[in-house]
């Protein structure tokens, strides 16, 4: 799904959903993962996706922490930082490597659209991450 | 009495009663008599005949409709299996036709050796434009050889492996290709954008661009071989100031659907990077 030239990025809601939740431990291990199969696709440095993942995983394990309980609020949040990070890091690499990008294209026409986009999809795919990550790591109580 | 009359005589007056009276039944004088024999029967048998259908509907019809219900179903799922069957030939044909086309194209320029590929993926970033093809090198593809359509040029192999390659299409930001203008006959280079546009590039100010040129590949650079259409001029933008006039491109190929492409299998590029200077600081 696009928007102007911006599209949905499922693979970062994954990862940013997945990392909200407070049971899963192996968030890393699934950043790295989602990283070299979007790298082994794309047209970007090998480094680029999987270091972006992980900044980003970073980032929302450190926020949870301090900051908010609210995870709903936190998806959100995450959805935000997570798909300007992505994209900035992205456009940074291209343009270090030659690319001649404009900037204020590709705020207004690529990112963000896809921070819309991705924010309209952040919800149900919190809801889905959150049933799975509660029917793999039950609560010990409810168990 | 009867014993005194002759036998001949009793059987010609029973002909003629039996006669008369067909005569007088198919000329039609009988029916008020018949009708009125006949109406009690008619009802006895209409009361009855009703009454049985009655009680043979009451035991079959539900079982008529539950088998119809079957029918139904059945007919259904045969429809929308017809349905589906109808839906993957109308795709099979769309590919047919695309791959004939692509056939026909080849077949039009023997002196290059094609490969034929499907695209089968985009890359994820939406700030680069390439797609992922069904070839590689196991079937002989290199980096950097020209990816073209009936159309046109699509653009070049960027990376390969065993079973698949990626394309760096036109209209990617990185891309840029040497070409020339058929009517001014002069050369430009052809650059991609963000927004997917082509502009036309380092054309001199003294060369008369017109709206509709048709723009092919020059062949410079070694990157591409000649004579590969690009697209058309579609708006020319001039100023006094500048050192180049540039203009828009519509490309012939529709790079939103593109479903299937060539390979050009014997096009070496030439890798002339060693040649160019280092510009020091």
């Amino acid at each position: 799904m696009t928007l102007l030239q911006g599209n949905a990025d499922l693979v970062l809601l994954v990862i940013v959903a997945w990392a909200l939740q407070d049971r899963v431990k192996n968030t890393w291990l699934w950043a790295i993962i989602a990283g070299l199969l979007t790298s082994f696709i794309s047209g970007l440095q090998f480094p680029v996706l999987i270091g972006s993942y992980l900044v980003i995983v970073a980032g929302i394990r450190l926020l949870i922490k301090r900051i908010w309980q609210v995870p709903i609020l936190m998806m959100l949040v995450g959805t935000i930082l997570g798909t300007i990070v992505l994209l900035v890091i992205e456009y940074m690499t291209l343009v270090i490597g030659g690319t001649p990008l404009p900037i204020g294209d590709s705020m207004s026409l690529v990112i963000l659209p896809s921070v819309l986009l991705n924010l309209l999809f952040s919800i149900p795919v919190y809801t889905l991450i959150a049933d799975l990550a509660n029917w793999l790591y039950p609560n010990e109580k409810e168990a | 009495m009867n014993n005194k009359l002759p036998r001949y005589f009793q059987t010609a007056v029973l002909i003629l009663v039996v006669g008369g009276i067909l005569i007088l039944a198919l000329s039609g004088y009988l029916n008020p008599a018949i009708q009125s024999a006949s109406d009690p029967l008619i009802k006895v048998q209409t009361w009855v005949s009703s009454r049985y259908l009655a009680i043979y509907q009451f035991f079959t019809v539900p079982r008529d409709v539950a088998s119809l219900r079957e029918q139904v179903a059945s007919l259904e799922e045969e429809n929308n299996l017809l349905k589906t069957k109808n839906i993957e030939l109308e795709q099979s044909l769309q590919v047919a036709k695309v791959l004939s086309e692509l056939v026909g194209f080849a077949r039009n320029r023997p002196e290059n050796q094609y490969v034929a590929a499907s695209v089968i993926g985009r890359d994820p970033s939406p700030f680069l434009h390439y797609v992922i093809i069904d070839q590689g090198s196991d079937n002989g593809l290199r980096y950097g050889m020209p990816v073209v359509t009936q159309q046109g040029l699509v653009g070049r192999i960027d990376a390969v492996i065993g079973g698949a390659s990626r394309v760096q299409l036109l209209t990617d930001p990185g891309s840029t290709v040497n070409v020339t203008l058929q009517n001014a006959g002069e050369d430009g280079v052809i650059t991609g954008s963000l927004t997917g546009d082509l502009n036309l590039e380092m054309v001199a100010q003294d060369v008369t661009l017109e709206t509709g040129d048709l723009v092919l590949t020059s062949g410079l650079g070694g990157s591409y071989p000649q004579d590969i259409v690009v697209g058309q001029v579609i708006t020319i933008r001039r100023r006094e100031t500048d050192l180049f006039q540039t203009a828009s491109i519509q490309s012939v190929v529709d790079f939103a659907n593109l479903q299937a492409v060539l390979v050009i299998k014997n096009f070496s590029p030439v890798d002339i990077s060693p040649l160019i200077p280092e510009t020091n600081p």
